[in-house]
Parts: structure tokens; sequence; C-alpha cells
């Protein structure tokens, strides 16, 4: 399964799961929309690479790598 | 009768504190809640003939809280069970806030709704009914412009009306099962479900019985639940949202912000408008507030010379005009910085630049175990820590505040320049050019700013993993859209900040300024003065009474407390190429570090003296140690520089700890670290300097 922190810029994609090993982490993201069926796009990433900045439910989140990659999306091309 | 209450909830950026202020007016009252440094604020409204105490929560996204703002959210809701609820929700985000509506409708809660931004929404075609909304929820909702008072008081006319929510809610088996078991509403056992991601803190929210059931639940079980329920309110909140919205939106997406980001977060043009933005702040609080310091230094002075002519000679006298009237100019000195940066901050953040600027430096503070957000704190420290440590609030984790906190003070702060300058001066001076280019002197200065970044680096690097190691929280942060700042809300922020540094941090510094004056002053040598009361005998010349005066202060300094504390660690400091008058001028900047430079005026007979003062240099250069040496050798003064550069040689910024962390022992630790870390590292440059036959 392809992980969010994969997707290319400008890429969107839905949510299928997402897999923190730190409950916290986890129960804050699907808080702040990320759940099961939601539609996420990738806005663009840091001059390092890192963090990314996403798109979701109309407002503009921002990620690290290493968060990013335990959401699990299903894969779909750039619109 | 007791006031009702009225609360304010929203996520962070949802307009609610602009709502706040246009309800609360000149009545808003800031202050902390207790044992923490979360900003409260109320204001006791009267509405139709009756008392109404109006509370603004801290942001937060739900109920399950992951900083210290948003416990203080959820503690408060659920200590006020009776109290109304106004939930601040943005249009442009209706369904993160309709969310966290959700979350907080409970069976008894009253609660109205605010859809603020709904113009900012309206431009980029999200159109929402208010009146659709309202009949959905069954309470009132209102689309409020949050700067407009007139509209905002409309929404106190709707708390008639406030009821409970009806949402259309299909929580999951588990959390119906639970709420039965546990004989609690569904909307309680789905926060037990979601809390239980929090062991640590479940049962003081939710109670023994509840979150044991909670807790009790199997891993897999749980974790299914707790997405169950988010969907399930996801779901609801979507729902709401589609049949609130006439028509079927087209693009939603906020091309403004879209616009604005292609530049600012451009890989290259956005690290140059970064670097200037920053180059702008830094040198604002470096010299931008230099005339308004000026400005109180000099109205201290007026203030002292318009006391001592008032009164006669005495001890009250000279405790008003060099203790309280200096130590209360000690405090009022660094409000420009405050004030400085907190307008910056404030706008920075308001206008939603400050999140980016966080993202955008993201990647390297995290080399050093930090965050993004801990950068601006960092880089005001080389103006000015104690502005520096107040504007860690910013950093949500309450871990990485703390380092940054304790680092900070070691990042060359403009108070140090004086010191360096003088020390520079003296045993720098006309020294051979480095690469036939850079005076001696300016690659002094150079590398003492140098080895202070690396101080600051490698502290926090070391502290974050050691004695506040832990896992490295999670940087998810809300860009929000840009915004322009209202200039009210601005002021607001900064005399509120500038009004808890006074009261808090200011009452310290004033303290510890009288009892240092004390020190220095304090016992009188009765000897010296008779004995510069014979020498003044029949002289008339005006200089070389001033000579005898000068004699008499440096003598006086000798035999006070601060001269006998100089004298008592001299055996400490002289491994440092360090004598007890040195010693003493570390005692009395202890005030401030440029201190030490009026001190060893004193001292050393020169008078008031500045760091660019001849006769300070010339002492300084022909003074001697007991045995004749030398005192103030390129190694020597190496040393103190050093020693200047990592020593904590501040009560402001320990004041300014101590208001941040509400105890005293960070800033003892810090105290001691920075000290140890000053001592090792002046004793090492002197030894083995010594060693390899410097001088």
């Amino acid at each position: 399964m392809k992980v969010l922190s994969d997707a290319k810029v400008g890429s969107s994609a839905e949510i299928a799961c997402v897999q923190c090993s730190d409950p916290a982490l986890r129960v804050r993201l699907m808080e702040l929309g990320l759940v099961r069926g939601t539609r996420v796009e990738v806005l663009r990433k840091a001059p390092l690479g890192d963090p990314l900045i996403v798109r979701i439910r109309g407002y503009e989140l921002s990620l690290r790598r290493i968060e990013a990659q335990a959401i699990e999306v299903s894969a779909e091309g750039s619109k | 009768m007791s006031a009702s209450k009225l609360l304010l909830v929203g996520n962070p950026n949802s307009g609610k504190t602009t709502l706040f202020n246009a309800l609360a007016g000149m009545r808003a009252r800031t202050g902390n809640y207790p044992g923490i440094t979360v900003e409260k604020r109320s204001a006791s409204l009267e509405h139709q003939g009756k008392a109404l105490e109006l509370i603004d929560l801290p942001g937060t996204y739900s109920l399950t809280p992951n900083s210290p703002d948003e416990e203080v959210a959820e503690r408060e809701l659920r200590n006020c069970p009776e109290a109304n609820v106004l939930v601040v929700v943005d249009a442009t985000a209706i369904s993160r806030g309709l969310y966290l509506l959700t979350d907080v409708a409970r069976p008894g809660r009253k609660i109205t709704v605010a859809l603020t931004m709904a113009d900012e929404a309206k431009r980029r075609g999200i159109e929402i009914s208010a009146q659709a909304l309202s009949e959905t929820l069954n309470v009132p909702v209102r689309a409020v412009d949050a700067r407009d008072r007139e509209a905002a008081r409309a929404l106190l006319r709707d708390l008639e009306n406030a009821a409970e929510v009806t949402l259309d809610l299909d929580y999951p088996g588990l959390v119906t099962k639970l709420a039965r078991d546990a004989d609690v509403p569904e909307s309680e056992a789905a926060r037990a479900v979601m809390g239980a991601a929090h062991p640590e803190s479940i049962e003081e929210r939710l109670g023994d019985s509840l979150a044991k059931r909670a807790l009790a639940l199997a891993p897999e079980e749980l974790a299914a639940a707790q997405e169950a329920v988010a969907c399930a309110r996801y779901a609801c909140t979507e729902a709401l949202k589609s049949a609130a919205t006439s028509a079927p939106p087209k693009a939603t997406n906020d091309t403004r912000t879209e616009a604005i980001d292609r530049v600012l977060l451009h890989p290259i043009l956005g690290l140059l408008v970064f670097a200037l933005v920053m180059g702008l702040l830094f040198e604002g609080l470096f010299s931008g507030a230099d005339p308004f310091i000026e400005l109180i230094e000099g109205a201290v002075g007026s203030a002292q010379s318009l006391v001592r002519t008032m009164m006669g000679e005495s001890v009250l006298r000279d405790l008003i005009t060099d203790g309280v009237i200096a130590g209360v100019g000690n405090v009022v000195v660094f409000v420009p910085q405050i004030a400085m940066l907190f307008l910056a901050i404030a706008f920075l953040e308001d206008s939603g630049y400050l999140a980016r600027v966080a993202f955008l430096i993201d990647r390297v503070m995290r080399g050093i175990g930090l965050q993004g957000g801990a950068f601006v704190p960092m880089l005001s420290g080389f103006a000015c820590a104690v502005p520096a440590v107040m504007g860690t609030r910013t950093i949500a984790s309450e871990k990485d505040r703390l380092v940054t906190m304790l680092a900070l003070p070691l990042t060359s702060c403009s108070a140090r320049l004086p010191v360096y300058v003088l020390i520079i001066a003296v045993v720098f001076a006309g020294e051979s050019r480095v690469l036939g280019i850079f005076s001696m002197g300016a690659v002094v200065l150079f590398s003492m700013y140098m080895l202070s970044v690396l101080g600051a680096l490698g502290a926090a690097a070391i502290m974050r993993r050691t004695i506040l190691k832990g896992p490295t929280p999670p940087f998810v942060m809300e860009l929000p859209p840009y915004r322009m700042p209202t200039l009210g809300a601005l002021l607001r922020i900064t005399w509120s900040k500038v009004k808890g540094f006074l009261i808090d941090a200011g009452s310290v510094i004033l303290a510890l300024s009288i009892v240092l004056w004390a020190l220095l002053t304090y016992p009188v040598h009765e000897e010296s003065v008779a004995h510069y009361a014979a020498q003044r005998e029949g002289v008339t010349d005006a200089a070389e009474l001033e000579a005898i005066d000068q004699a008499q202060r440096a003598a006086l300094l000798e035999h006070s407390a601060a001269g006998s504390l100089g004298k008592a660690i001299e055996p400490i400091i002289e491994p440092l190429g360090m004598d007890w008058r040195i010693g003493v001028g570390i005692v009395g900047s202890f005030a401030a570090r440029e201190v030490l430079v009026s001190t060893l005026g004193i001292v050393f007979g020169s008078g008031e003296a500045d760091e660019e003062s001849e006769s300070l240099r010339e002492q300084l250069s022909s003074a001697t140690r007991a045995d004749g040496s030398q005192l103030m050798t390129p190694l020597s003064g190496l040393a103190l520089l050093i020693f200047f550069v990592f020593a904590c040689q501040c009560m402001s910024t320990l004041a300014a700890v101590k208001r941040e962390t509400q105890s005293w022992k960070w800033p003892l630790f810090m105290f001691g670290y920075m000290t140890v870390l000053a001592y090792v590292s002046a004793l090492l440059v002197y030894q083995v300097g010594g060693m390899m036959g410097f001088t």
C-alpha cells in the first residue's frame, strides 16, 4: 500500500488508514479529519523536502515525512 | 446570585479571540490559569440586566487534549457543565469546526454557534446558510464578522434560545455498549474511547469507572472504535455542511493563500523572504529599540537627580535613587524589546506567516532535536533573552519549549556586546591583522558570536537527549489562510505581554536589583570615608576633588559586601586569570551583563565609565596583580570573554524563566549549568593556553 509521504506534490489520493505507533498522534490525525475515505492533496514540500503540506477538508495541514509515512493512501494519479 | 457563564470554544485561528475582544471591549481581563502559563481571557458583562461572565477558552481541535492549552479548554468545559457554550466555527474550515461541536455536545449542554469568516468563505465559493445549519442543529447559528461589535452583541441575544444540539451521530456499537455499561451518555463514552489514547490523563478527565472500562478494551478493538468515532463525527459534520450549502461548491481552494505561498514557500524566493523578514525582526530588536531604551535610561537618570535634589543625604535617599528607581529602570528597560518582539510575533502569527516560518525551518531545527517553532525565540535571544524566553510560548510541545528556553540565554544578547567591546579594546587593540584583512578584534568578536551559537545549539541538543529526552513530538500544524491582522488585536496582545512581564518578572527583578545595590553599597567603610574627607581638606581644584571622589568610591566598593564577595571568590577565579576586582565586576554584572563595565569603572577608579571610556581602558591595560604581573593579557582577556559568552549573568533572564515555568527549579538549573560551562571553558582556555606558552 502506498503511503502519503510517497505521494507526489500536486497529486491527490484517498486516505485508507492511519497506522501510527503513537496512539495519541493517531487519534489527533483522525480528529483533524484524516479518516478513511477522505480526499487528501499534497500541496508542497519544504525546501529541504520535509515537512510537507497537504490539503484536507478545505484547509492546509503541515506534517513531517515520518508522520505522513503512517498514513496509507489509495494510489491515485495527479489530477 | 453568581454570574452565568458563557464559554467561547473554537479551533485555533477561528476568529474566536477576535470575537471575544469585540464582545468584551474594555472589560477584557487577562491573567494566567494557576500553575501553568496558559493565558486566561475573561470579561464580566451585563446582558439584559444579568451578570454574564465571558471566558475565551484556548483554541482546540477536540476535547482529547494534546497540549497545555487544549487541556485548559477541556478542563474548563468539564468543570462548568451548566455554562452556556458559544462554539465558534470558521466557515472556511467548517467540517473541522463542527467536529469540535460534536465533541462539545452533551446532554444538558446549552449551545449557540457563531459562524466566522463567512465573507472569506463566500469569496472562495463556499456559501453556508446559517439558517439551514440552525434548523438542522436546532440551536441558534449566526454568521458574524468577528470584528463587528454590533454583530457580536447579537450573539448574546441568541443565548435565550440556546439549546442542546441535535446531531445525527452514528457511533459504533462499542461506544453504545460502553455508554450502557458505565451508565453515561454516548457522547461521554465516545470521549472515553478517544481519550484512551492518553492513558495518563483519562482518569482525571473522565472519572475512574469510565476510564477503567475504556482502558480495558483490547488495543485492536480500541483502535477500530477510535477510527469509527472519528468517521462517525466527520460523516455527521460533512452531512451538516452539505445540508447548509445551497449549491455544490465549485473550486473552493483559497486562491489568494495559494498565490502568496507560491512566493513565500518557494524553495529559493521563499527562503530569501524568510531571511529578509527574520533579518528585519532582528534588526528591529537589536537596534530599533535603542532610542526607547535611551529614553527610559534618561528618565531614570532625571528621576534620580530629582530625588537627590529634593532629599537630604540619607540612607533612605540612596535606597530610593540607587535601589528602587534604578531597579524600576532595570525592569522598564526591557519593555521596548518585549513590546517590539510581541508586536512582531503577533503580526506574524495573526497574518499566518509564523506557521510558515516554522514549516520552512523545521528540518533544520530538528537537527538539534527541536522543532520549527523554536527558531524565532532562538533568533530573538541574540537581541535579548528576556523577550525571547517569553516568546517560547508559541512552541506547542512542552519539552521543546523548555529546552529552547534553557538554551537560548547562551546566544550572545546585546548586553554582552559592551563587555566584548571593552575587553577586546583592552587586550586585542592594535594587534596584527588576520590574513591581512581582518583586525584581530573583529575576528575575536566574530568568534565569540560563533561560540555562542555553537553553545546554544549544542546545549539544546544535549538537553533534548539527556535530562529532557523523550519521543519527538509530532509536528502536525495547521497552516491558516493569510489574513490581515488588525492593529487593535496586535496592540492588545502586546500590552498583555508587557503587563504580564511588569507584574510577574518585574517584581523579581526589582527585588534583586535592590539586593544587588545593597551588596555593592554596604557595609559603608567609615575609615575610608574619614580618610578621604581628610584628603579633601584644603583642596580646591575640581579635578583633584574628582580624583579623590573616585578613589573613595573604589575604596568603598572594595570594602562593601560585593567587594568582600569578590575577594572571597578570588581563589576560585584566579585559575581563570582573574583577580578580586574582576570578581566584584562579575558580582555586579548579575544585575545585567553590561553593568560589568560600570562596576569595573568604579573598582579601577575611573568613575562613571562606559565601554568606550579611554580612562577605563588605560586603567585595565596597566592593572597588575598582587605579584606585579599584568592583569589583562590577551589570554586572560580571552578567558574573561569566554566566561561572559556562557555565564548566566542576568537576573532578569532568571526572573523571566521563573515566570514561564512557574517554579524556581528551572531557572536555578539554568544558572547552574551555564555557570559551570562558563567556568570550565574559561579555565581550560587560561590553563591550556598558559601551558602552550600563550600569555
